[in-house]
């Protein structure tokens, strides 16, 4: 009996003593969380009113580059549906919006103007305009990162409802 | 080639490769510790665990804080404090335990010193202490200057002046150690490698030489018995405990120590969070500025009684007051002619310098804070005064001492 | 019980060193201020009862805001911040709100004369004089008239318990002292920009608005962000009822704020250099509840092991 209490009160306060330090854990794991300056910085506003046709923009937000495209009429109408889909409108204006990192390693694909179309140089892969891959190896279409319209601008990190829906459809993973 | 068998558990298998087990009877299970001892006897544990609040809180700063003297101001004190997670806690935890752990430091040398536990083999345990107190200072000096506060700067400015060995005039060597004409960057870049890598790793090795210095003189008593620990500790293993001098390191000491260290930890986060203005004084929030110096300037309280020996002197003779306390600690086994490592309160003249020394190093202390101007002047050449002729008559007075 | 005892020996010593070294030296370090409550005794009281209406036509007539800007009612000088730091060294406080920041009987003190009334007449003299004229009266009872125009800018200020921290602190320190832990320059909130070169812009006025401010004080006013807490609240609350008392000789200008104002500004203080102080309570109480029972357990596992050993 006293044999078993005697461990017991060893184990209890080894129980205690484990508390503090998982409390211990919990601040050294926040003390590891993205500082709300990084956080505050996480939105960018592009305004694309300004944007040319066929002449790609690159942004920064999150420290990753943007692939804003303003489409010419003719690429609109060529587009198919898979295309169409992923089309941000912004006034009268198709975009295709994307962060600018190839789906395969995350390297940044270049644009061919004359060919409308994105090349990375690391391992070959290629993008159509609307930034869906088209040659191996990338597995998965440029990604679309959450936007809202706002006017003549798109907010970048904030979900808009365009945005909500193009999720919804399953058109954004 | 040793013979490995088949583990029957994890204890077994790590015990073959790693005589777990041998540890744990050598450093734990049969480390003998007398059972005759007080709550002092667990300052060196609280001493242990506050240096690893240290080291813990030390490394959450380390990966914020920007050695640079335009950013680390506002690194510290915007960065750490306003937007990290518990920036603050980890901030405030590491400045009082730098205050604090000297208080411990301090308590565990007086009761070294009333006991007389630095005699009779255990020389190189004060010694190797006085080594840590040595490195445990200018760890605190170090990290003293990464806020680049007016204190930092003022401090950095006055303490490397010291360098220049008065009518000596070794400027050199004082721009040597900044690597600059003032403090500045190269300054505090140097001042932060040395506070977050060479001196933890002197500190880190002192305390194995602090430790290793215990296992054959082992650790004093409350009455300055001799104890035979051989014959004691087979008392113990035979069960009979109650009638033995000794206990065990664990759990029998381990306990006593974990309560000590229990309610000491609800003194010191009582600290941290609702009295922390004595260990980060206010004037370094002030960011540095090498044209304006602070009103009053002032090391921390655990220097102050060696400052204040500096001060009352004319610039060489204080100069090698300061540098007489600085060694005079080491050379106590030494000074102490008596054979008796008994507690002082049996020990007639000694017991006198004991309390006397106590009480001189806190009015050296006080007067080290204080304007020096008038009677405070005075009160501190005295104790200056005093404090020297202390140590010039304890071999004299322990001679005298008989033998008890 | 000797335990106790040697612990109290050790509290004793421990306990009187800090006393010595902390409290006790810095009383004799700091010469203790009382407040004045922000009583403002040595200005003269009010005797006139003012009329807002009257006090409007005065304000008008005085050009008033030929300097000040008063952007509730949509009055504005013009001028940029930056153009009137170098016109009159500082930039005049915006006076929407001034009937509420500022102590009434400051208000017609400092209408009367500026100098006086801020405790710098060290400063200025016949051949340097206060950027601000002093108000001759528009003919009538000066008293009458001053009254008259502190209560139009009361009658136009928003209440006083409608008064925010960042409103108290931008009218009555702002214009002076930058707090760079809130994004605040002399001249306002500084904008997030988008590129380097407007932002470069913008910190080039901001310097010469400094540049003017320093001409006109001595000297730069210091940054405010950390002065929470490398000066105290008790500090701070007498040295912004009268920096004289605690800063002989300063350039500050007493700024003549209520004392609900001087807390906005502190509160507006402590936002900048000390926010977590709500969190730091917090977490403190949790932490010594869990230690409290750290060290129950911890003795009641020594009290099981030692029972063997005694």
């Amino acid at each position: 009996m006293n044999q078993t209490r005697r461990g017991f009160m060893g184990k209890a306060f080894g129980a205690v003593a484990g508390v503090g330090a998982v409390g211990a854990l919990y601040a050294m794991k926040k003390s590891w969380d993205p500082l709300p300056s990084v956080k505050a910085a996480g939105f960018t506003t592009i305004d694309v009113s300004a944007c040319v046709a066929n002449k790609l923009i690159v942004e920064k937000w999150r420290g990753k580059p943007i692939f804003v495209l303003k489409k010419t009429a003719e690429m609109v109408a060529s587009q198919n549906e898979e295309q169409a889909a992923r089309d941000i409108v912004v006034g009268d204006d198709h975009f295709m919006i994307a962060i600018g990192l190839c789906t395969h390693l995350g390297c940044i694909p270049a644009y061919r103007e004359d060919k409308k179309d994105f090349k990375c140089a690391c391992h070959g892969g290629e993008f159509d305009f609307a930034g869906i891959d088209t040659l191996a190896p990338p597995p998965s279409p440029l990604v679309i990162p959450p936007f809202k319209i706002t006017g003549n601008s798109v907010v970048l990190g904030e979900e808009g409802p365009e945005y909500k829906k193009m999720k919804e459809s399953g058109v954004i993973a | 080639m040793a013979h490995f068998e088949k583990a029957n558990s994890l204890n077994e298998w790590l015990d073959q490769r790693l005589a777990v087990n041998t540890l744990r009877r050598v450093l734990a299970k049969e480390y003998w510790i007398p059972k005759d001892i007080n709550f002092l006897w667990a300052m060196g544990m609280v001493l242990a665990v506050t240096f690893g609040i240290l080291l813990v809180s030390g490394i959450f700063l380390l990966m914020y804080y920007q050695p640079n003297v335009a950013t680390a101001f506002d690194s510290v004190n915007y960065t750490i404090m306003q937007e990290v997670e518990f920036g603050w806690l980890w901030r405030h935890v590491h400045a009082v335990a730098a205050s604090v752990v000297f208080l411990i430091i301090y308590i565990h040398m007086f009761t070294g010193i009333y006991y007389g536990s630095y005699k009779k083999g255990r020389e190189m345990i004060w010694i190797s202490g006085m080594l840590l107190f040595v490195a445990f200072s200018a760890e605190a000096f170090s990290g003293y200057m990464l806020p680049w506060g007016q204190m930092s700067y003022w401090a950095g400015m006055v303490i490397t002046n010291l360098f220049s060995l008065g009518s000596l005039e070794v400027n050199s060597l004082v721009e040597w150690i900044r690597g600059d004409y003032v403090p500045a960057q190269a300054f505090l870049d140097r001042f932060f490698m040395l506070h977050v890598l060479l001196i933890p790793l002197a500190i880190l090795a002192l305390i194995g030489i602090h430790f290793g210095a215990l296992r054959i003189p082992h650790v004093n008593n409350q009455k300055g018995e001799e104890i035979d620990f051989k014959v004691e500790a087979e008392k113990y293993k035979a069960g009979n405990k109650a009638a033995s001098k000794v206990i065990a390191f664990a759990n029998d000491f381990m306990s006593k120590d974990m309560f000590v260290v229990a309610v000491y930890l609800l003194f010191f986060f009582y600290l941290v969070f609702w009295h922390f203005n004595f260990a980060m004084d206010p004037v370094n929030f002030d960011p540095a500025d090498g044209l304006v110096t602070p009103a009053h300037i002032y090391p921390e309280w655990y220097f102050l009684w060696s400052y204040e020996i500096l001060r009352p002197f004319s610039k060489d003779i204080g100069l090698i007051a300061f540098g007489f306390a600085q060694v005079i600690f080491f050379l106590l086994p030494f000074l102490d002619r008596s054979p008796n490592a008994v507690p002082a309160s049996r020990r007639g003249a000694f017991m006198l310098w004991f309390w006397i020394m106590v009480v001189d190093m806190i009015v050296l202390t006080a007067m080290g804070k204080l304007p020096p101007e008038g009677i405070f002047s005075t009160i501190g050449l005295v104790a200056a005064v005093v404090f020297i002729a202390l140590w010039v008559a304890l071999p004299f007075i322990t001679k005298l001492e008989k033998k008890c | 019980m000797k335990e106790l005892f040697i612990l109290a020996v050790v509290t004793f010593f421990s306990l009187l060193t800090y006393w010595l070294v902390e409290p006790f030296a810095h009383s004799q370090m700091h010469a203790h201020i009382d407040s004045e409550q922000f009583a403002y005794a040595d200005l003269p009281s009010l005797t006139k009862e003012g009329d807002a209406t009257r006090g409007a036509d005065t304000f008008m007539a005085g050009g008033c805001i030929g300097c000040h800007n008063v952007k509730a009612l949509g009055m504005e000088t013009g001028m940029s911040a930056k153009d009137s730091a170098a016109a009159y060294g500082v930039n005049p406080p915006d006076l929407s709100n001034a009937g509420a920041i500022y102590d009434a009987k400051f208000l017609a003190a400092v209408i009367n004369n500026p100098a006086h009334a801020t405790m710098v007449e060290h400063k200025f003299s016949d051949t340097r004089p206060h950027p601000m004229p002093n108000f001759y009266g528009a003919g009538g009872d000066i008293e009458q008239e001053t009254a008259d125009i502190v209560a139009y800018l009361q009658s136009i200020a928003v209440k006083a318990e409608e008064v925010t921290p960042t409103m108290a602190f931008e009218n009555a320190c702002g214009r002076c002292h930058a707090v760079r832990y809130t994004n605040w320059t002399q001249m306002g909130e500084k904008p997030a920009f988008k590129y380097k070169k407007d932002e470069l812009r913008y910190d080039a006025d901001v310097l010469e608005y400094q540049d003017s401010v320093k001409a006109y004080m001595g000297k730069l006013p210091p940054d405010l962000s950390m002065y929470i807490r490398s000066r105290n609240e008790h500090y701070l609350s007498t040295f912004i009822e009268n920096p004289q008392h605690l800063l002989k000789g300063t350039a500050m200008p007493r700024t003549g704020v209520t004392a609900e104002s001087a807390e906005k500004v502190i509160e507006y203080l402590k936002m900048a250099g000390d926010p977590k102080a709500e969190e730091r309570n917090e977490v403190g109480k949790t932490v010594m509840i869990f230690l409290v029972i750290f060290a129950i357990f911890a003795y009641l596992w020594k009290r099981q092991v030692w029972r063997d050993l005694h």
